[in-house]
């Protein structure tokens, strides 16, 4: 080795810094602030509801859930309605999507060849990242004129004995909507039962390989029924989704706050009277019932939420609960 | 042995299975199907009038032909930069606390309040941001609608940015402590920079996401016909802009709302496809 | 079991109490490599770099090294061996306060550096970290810097700014590597584009750049192929003469190569520790004997 040691003694005049106490700490400290106002957020919000909806609270008690009319000239407000139709029109874009997006799933993950998965699975993400305003367009100009001239009257013919499908035939209904709805969770779904059927260990499918099953059997015993928890909290949380969906929904369900019992009826969802009528809001009652109306909305959707993150933690464990945001 | 494998029951069991394939294959189309169909007549109805006008001129007088959505397009850049302002900060230094410095509970429960807030309705969003910015500035604001997004993306930039930075490998954060570097400086100036590109996907794919975002803003932004000069006036934006227009009576304004709908999901689909070719060329390079 | 090879020092039995005449301020104690007066190359210190008493180092509720005793000498190389798990690593990182960066570490003890005890109750661990570098097994040079940038980051984060100092540290630390003829028309080069020999060499630039008088190697050749490895030991002999090195090695051939002390480790426990030749050619324990003899481990 050639001698090119320098000596260390040129270098006294370097000195290093001393370690700055001071910008450790603050720096620890501003990044557990930012964490923690997830929780302060959280307050913020809760508190912001309970204050503008205790007006109406304290005016209308427990009789608020319960009485259908909503009359901002009298001055009356009741969210029968809009809980129905937030109710009714999240079920029926469940009972549409659930079976598609399992059954998706399921191909995805046990039946497609590999070639094809990431294809589908991209074009699945693309429709998550489409905004409700777009599907709500779409919606209006697109879906509901052909409902109401090639779906809607074939159901009334058909099925036109249950009070189901009777009245007029708008277009913007109930019905419509819950398509609407089906479509937008179509993607949230899918994805999580994917990543939920991913999570099945492979042993339980050559278990079951091994004793002759055939491929579909295979998936409905070793996989189905291991993943059933997390499956059933892949539909809560597209429910979830459901239940606050705005401006689609607005857009297609007719806006009438009443309760009927045909799907073909236009009705109005909480987050729809919300969308609608908080910006003309007249008096402070008024807008405090829409306060209201958005803590039961913001109440509801939470607990959902929680539910469906302990049902998909139960089967899935916690690192896939957390990869399926 | 029970005999004959191709007993009436053996072929149940084939038949049944190949039935199953099948209507899984078609559930699959089922689902990819609305994306085709939403893309065609985006294209079909808003393609002709996406011209230069569109992007250049103001919105027109109620009933008058022409126009286009210059504002609305403004406005929505101008609330992803509000909105980024509150979320970037709080949202990426959320998620260095959760990955660099958390203890296992204090994150448990960070991560569910960030779970929680995922799952909040837009427009009850709206109608805090209301509550909190448009009662005491007693009118509707730019300043409104980006607290409002800013909100919204706290959650998705926390969680985004925690995942970048644990895949930070630990011997980077060894190496530096052994040469006596001090806590923040390690975290700031190697593991942040390590993760950066990945921190920046999260904020941009955060951003794609409230860019279509229309609830929390119809009484905070509220929308303005023309051109916003001080962010504590009303702004335009392009989600707003299409709802407006869609469900107004004019055709017209039908027109151009689809012309507004595909400018905005082309956007949006750039922003995803653009920074799904960030994170491959990135893995690409790591395996060398 | 308490082995002091450098028996030209007095053994020191009693630690004066610390009172608060006794205390140094920790500012000066720890103040940033100060020149010592060192002794010119070639002649061996008498000086003890470590010594480390009673120390016992916990993960959670699992013991990792029990009851150490030891003196490691200055300018010297002093390796540590024993099989898989026996606690070398954990022992190595309790020298420049490593150890207690794992969630649930403890560790009880005295360690003393030049006399000084770096776990005293008002020590800052980062500087103690700037007088004991440490290289590691699997070379990681910062992916998002130049070959400079990596030299030079312990010093640029600790404050030292001026290109020309930076500049000279940077040519000092990389002829010392070894490194400075291969790497000086290529400086802008990603860290990471170097081979994985020089990798680890560019490391322990990295290292050296902020003037520590100990560098602690765990297993630093461990994944490189032969040639760069000999180059690494060759590299360890010309450091020892300005630095102490303690290195920690499951490779018995290394530390009898590289070693001039060897400590040999099992279960957490130290067995022995002698100059290297004695240890290899006539151990005075019978495990130590099995061990280097190939013989389990």
């Amino acid at each position: 080795m050639p001698e090119t040691f320098a000596t260390t003694s040129g270098f006294a005049e370097v000195r290093l810094a001393q370690p700055s106490r001071f910008g450790d700490h603050f720096f620890h400290w501003l990044a557990l602030g930012m964490g923690l106002s997830v929780g302060l957020l959280i307050i913020v919000v809760g508190v912001t509801l309970w204050r503008g909806a205790a007006p109406a609270v304290h005016r209308f008690g427990p009789q608020f859930l319960t009485s259908s009319t909503w009359d901002p000239v009298q001055e009356v407000f009741g969210a029968l309605p809009f809980i129905y139709g937030t109710l009714v029109s999240s079920l029926i874009g469940l009972v549409i999507a659930v079976p598609l997006s399992i059954g998706s799933a399921v191909f995805l993950t046990e039946l497609a060849p590999v070639r094809v998965r990431q294809p589908i699975v991209s074009v699945i993400e693309m429709l998550a990242a489409v905004p409700s305003v777009i599907f709500g367009l779409w919606g209006i100009f697109v879906l509901v004129p052909w409902l109401r001239v090639h779906v809607f009257p074939v159901l009334q013919h058909w099925f036109g004995f249950l009070p189901l499908f009777q009245g007029p035939n708008y277009g913007v209904s109930m019905l419509s909507a819950g398509i609407i709805i089906a479509i937008m969770i179509l993607p949230i779904i899918t994805s999580v039962s994917r990543e939920i059927l991913r999570s099945v260990p492979d042993l339980q499918r050559e278990a079951a390989y091994g004793l002759g099953a055939t491929r579909w059997e295979v998936t409905r015993i070793a996989v189905l029924s291991y993943a059933k928890r997390g499956l059933f909290g892949a539909v809560v949380l597209g429910l979830g989704r459901a239940l606050g969906e705005t401006m689609a929904v607005t857009m297609l369900i007719g806006n009438r706050p009443e309760i009927s019992a045909s799907l073909l009826a236009p009705g109005y969802t909480l987050a729809s009277v919300i969308a609608n009528e908080f910006s003309e809001a007249t008096t402070d009652l008024y807008l405090s019932a829409l306060f209201e109306i958005g803590l039961v909305l913001f109440g509801v959707t939470i607990l959902t939420n929680i539910l469906a993150q302990l049902l998909i933690a139960s089967t899935a464990g916690p690192k896939t609960s957390r990869a399926v945001q | 042995m029970t005999g004959n494998i191709q007993s009436p029951y053996q072929a149940w069991r084939k038949l049944k299975d190949k039935t199953m394939s099948a209507l899984a294959l078609a559930c699959a189309v089922l689902v990819v199907a609305p994306l085709a169909l939403i893309l065609f007549y985006l294209l079909k109805e808003g393609a002709s009038s996406v011209d230069w006008h569109f992007f250049t001129r103001l919105p027109k007088p109620v009933g008058e032909v022409g126009g286009g959505m210059a504002n609305a397009i403004v406005g929505t850049l101008t609330l992803l930069g509000l909105a980024s302002l509150i979320g970037v900060p709080v949202g990426v230094l959320g998620g260095v606390y959760l990955s660099e410095y958390g203890g296992e509970r204090v994150n448990w429960w960070i991560r569910f309040g960030a779970d929680v807030l995922n799952g909040v309705p837009s427009i009850v969003w709206g109608i805090v941001a209301y509550a909190l910015v448009v009662v005491p500035m007693k009118g509707f604001s730019a300043y409104a609608g980006g607290v409002a997004l800013g909100f919204m993306m706290i959650p998705l930039i926390i969680r985004t940015t925690e995942e970048v930075l644990l895949l930070v490998p630990n011997g980077y954060r060894e190496a530096a402590l052994a040469l006596g570097i001090s806590r923040w400086k390690i975290v700031v100036r190697i593991v942040m920079k390590t993760a950066l590109r990945g921190i920046v996907t999260g904020i941009l794919l955060a951003a794609a996401r409230i860019a279509g975002e229309t609830a929390p803003l119809l009484f905070t932004a509220f929308g303005n016909r023309f051109w916003t000069h001080h962010l504590k006036d009303p702004i335009a934006a392009l989600p707003l802009q299409i709802f407006a227009y869609a469900i107004s009576p004019y055709d017209d304004w039908h027109r151009q709302a689809w012309a507004g709908a595909l400018v905005l999901i082309m956007i949006i689909f750039f922003i995803n496809i653009g920074v799904r070719a960030l994170t491959r060329g990135r893995f690409a390079g790591a395996t060398r | 079991m308490n082995v002091n090879p450098t028996a030209t020092q007095p053994e020191r039995e009693t630690q004066p109490p610390v009172t608060e005449k006794t205390r140094r301020p920790v500012t000066t104690v720890f103040a940033t490599p100060a020149r010592r007066e060192r002794p010119s190359r070639g002649t061996p210190s008498s000086e003890v770099a470590f010594e480390v008493d009673n120390l016992c180092c916990w993960f959670g509720q699992h013991q990792a090294v029990y009851d150490l005793n030891l003196r490691l000498p200055a300018k010297a190389v002093t390796a540590i061996i024993g099989p898989s798990g026996c606690g070398k690593s954990t022992f190595l990182r309790s020298l420049n306060r490593m150890h207690e960066l794992v969630r649930g570490s403890r560790l009880t003890g005295r360690i003393r550096l030049f006399g000084e005890d770096i776990y005293g109750p008002r020590v800052d661990p980062t500087l103690v970290r700037r007088r004991v570098g440490m290289v590691f097994q699997k070379s990681n040079p910062f992916p998002t810097m130049t070959v400079a940038e990596n030299v030079t980051v312990g010093l640029r984060l600790n404050g030292v700014r001026g290109r020309a100092v930076l500049e000279k540290g940077m040519e000092r630390a990389l002829q010392m590597a070894a490194l400075w003829d291969e790497v000086k028309d290529h400086l802008d080069r990603p860290g990471t584009s170097l081979s994985g020999g020089q990798q680890q060499r560019l490391c322990i630039a990295r290292a050296l750049a902020v003037q520590p008088e100990v560098i602690l190697m765990d297993e630093p050749a461990s994944a490189l192929d032969p040639i760069a490895t000999t180059k690494i030991e060759e590299l360890i002999q010309e450091l020892k003469e300005d630095y102490t090195i303690v290195i920690v090695t499951h490779n018995m051939q290394q530390a009898a190569r590289c070693s001039d002390y060897t400590a040999f480790f099992y279960m957490g426990r130290l067995i022995e520790y002698d100059r290297t030749e004695k240890v290899f050619t006539n151990p005075s324990n019978k495990q130590t004997e099995d061990y280097v003899t190939g013989r389990f481990g």
